[in-house]
């Protein structure tokens, strides 16, 4: 099979396209970055917007979740949604270990929300495997907070009340 | 009797109210860019080789504070990037500081040594966050002209090359 010399031209392109493209990602940051983090895998239709989890929290009527904060507990320290708990950050072992711990004897019907906030969302190491823990574990009403830039950012300068273990 | 009962229902009422705004507001610290034009928090730790690192120490040089963690993929790609600054603009008078805000020093103290960081890096906390204005997402840096003014405030995944240019600034003076 022959290419025409339009099409020929246009493979070419696409070809240089293919190869000059992740080099100049790679250039903009000059090193390559670590792997992508696994909060892309969770499906949009648990995520929970601020806004909403606030509202939720602050209707009396409101079904009151479990609120697990699965990131570092240094920046929990810091400040954290009220009535938030620390359940050990979900990236590392010991972390989903205290995760596990702490949602082991509850009805598999709880509902749990999980935040984490310690990176823009795409970089967030935590929620990914938490929430693949719950699942895994038979939790069936899991929502995870969505943070696009961090827990400052989306939450605490939004407006919305934090506690601190200070 | 009743005066007095109504006096302490009024306490009561009053330190109610308090602790209800306190709880509901419980935002201690004002958010960072406040700090921008102000004197930086003076601190003093112990870095991961056991030495003191006390930031007024470091007055007259331009000093890059980095809060860090080793969960935080972009920290870990900027992180090289400051070390190779420390070595470029180092004799001009920038000094780089790390802080992680691990909760465990020995995975700090790993990637420390596997990024081969040869600038101070110390291990922070929630104390020393909230006087920042709160370390609530990472990376975090912070720009300290020479006379110990926060100059600069660069949060999250940040464009190195603008970061740099205003380095180069500070040192110059600028």
């Amino acid at each position: 099979m022959r290419l025409g010399r339009g099409e020929a031209a246009s493979f070419f392109a696409v070809l240089m396209l293919l190869c000059v493209i992740p080099g100049r990602l790679c250039a903009a940051g000059q090193w390559a970055a670590p792997l992508p983090s696994s909060a892309s895998s969770i499906p949009t239709s648990v995520l929970l917007q601020p806004e909403e989890l606030n509202r939720l929290l602050q209707t009396p009527t409101a079904e009151k979740p479990l609120v697990l904060q699965v990131g570092s507990r240094v920046l929990f320290a810091e400040a954290h949604i009220p009535r938030a708990e620390y359940a050990g950050p979900g990236s590392q072992d010991a972390g989903a270990q205290v995760l596990r711990n702490r949602v082991a004897s509850l009805p598999r019907g709880t509902f749990i929300v999980l935040y984490c906030g310690c990176c823009p969302w795409n970089r967030c190491p935590n929620v990914g495997p938490a929430y693949k823990l719950l699942l895994d574990m038979g939790f069936t009403h899991v929502k995870v907070l969505y943070l696009a830039d961090n827990f400052g950012a989306d939450w605490v300068n939004k407006g919305f009340p934090v506690e601190s273990a200070h | 009797m009743i005066r007095a009962a109504i006096a302490i229902c009024n306490v009561l009422l009053i330190a109610c109210l308090a602790a209800s705004i306190a709880v509901a507001r419980a935002q201690s610290a004002p958010p960072a860019q406040n700090l921008r034009n102000k004197q930086a928090p003076d601190f003093t730790r112990q870095d991961l080789h056991g030495h003191a690192l006390h930031l007024a120490g470091f007055r007259g040089k331009v000093v890059l504070l980095n809060f860090w963690a080793t969960w935080c993929a972009p920290c870990q790609v900027e992180m090289p990037i400051f070390a190779a600054w420390q070595r470029q603009y180092g004799a001009q008078g920038l000094q780089v500081i790390g802080i992680s805000m691990d909760d465990d020093a020995a995975v700090a103290r790993k990637l420390v040594q596997r990024l081969k960081l040869d600038y101070p890096v110390a291990m922070g906390d929630a104390h020393l966050g909230l006087r920042y204005g709160g370390v609530l997402g990472l990376p975090l840096s912070l720009l300290i002209d020479r006379q110990g003014v926060i100059r600069a405030r660069f949060q999250g995944e940040t464009d190195v090359k603008v970061m740099e240019s205003q380095v180069r600034g500070l040192l110059a003076g600028r």
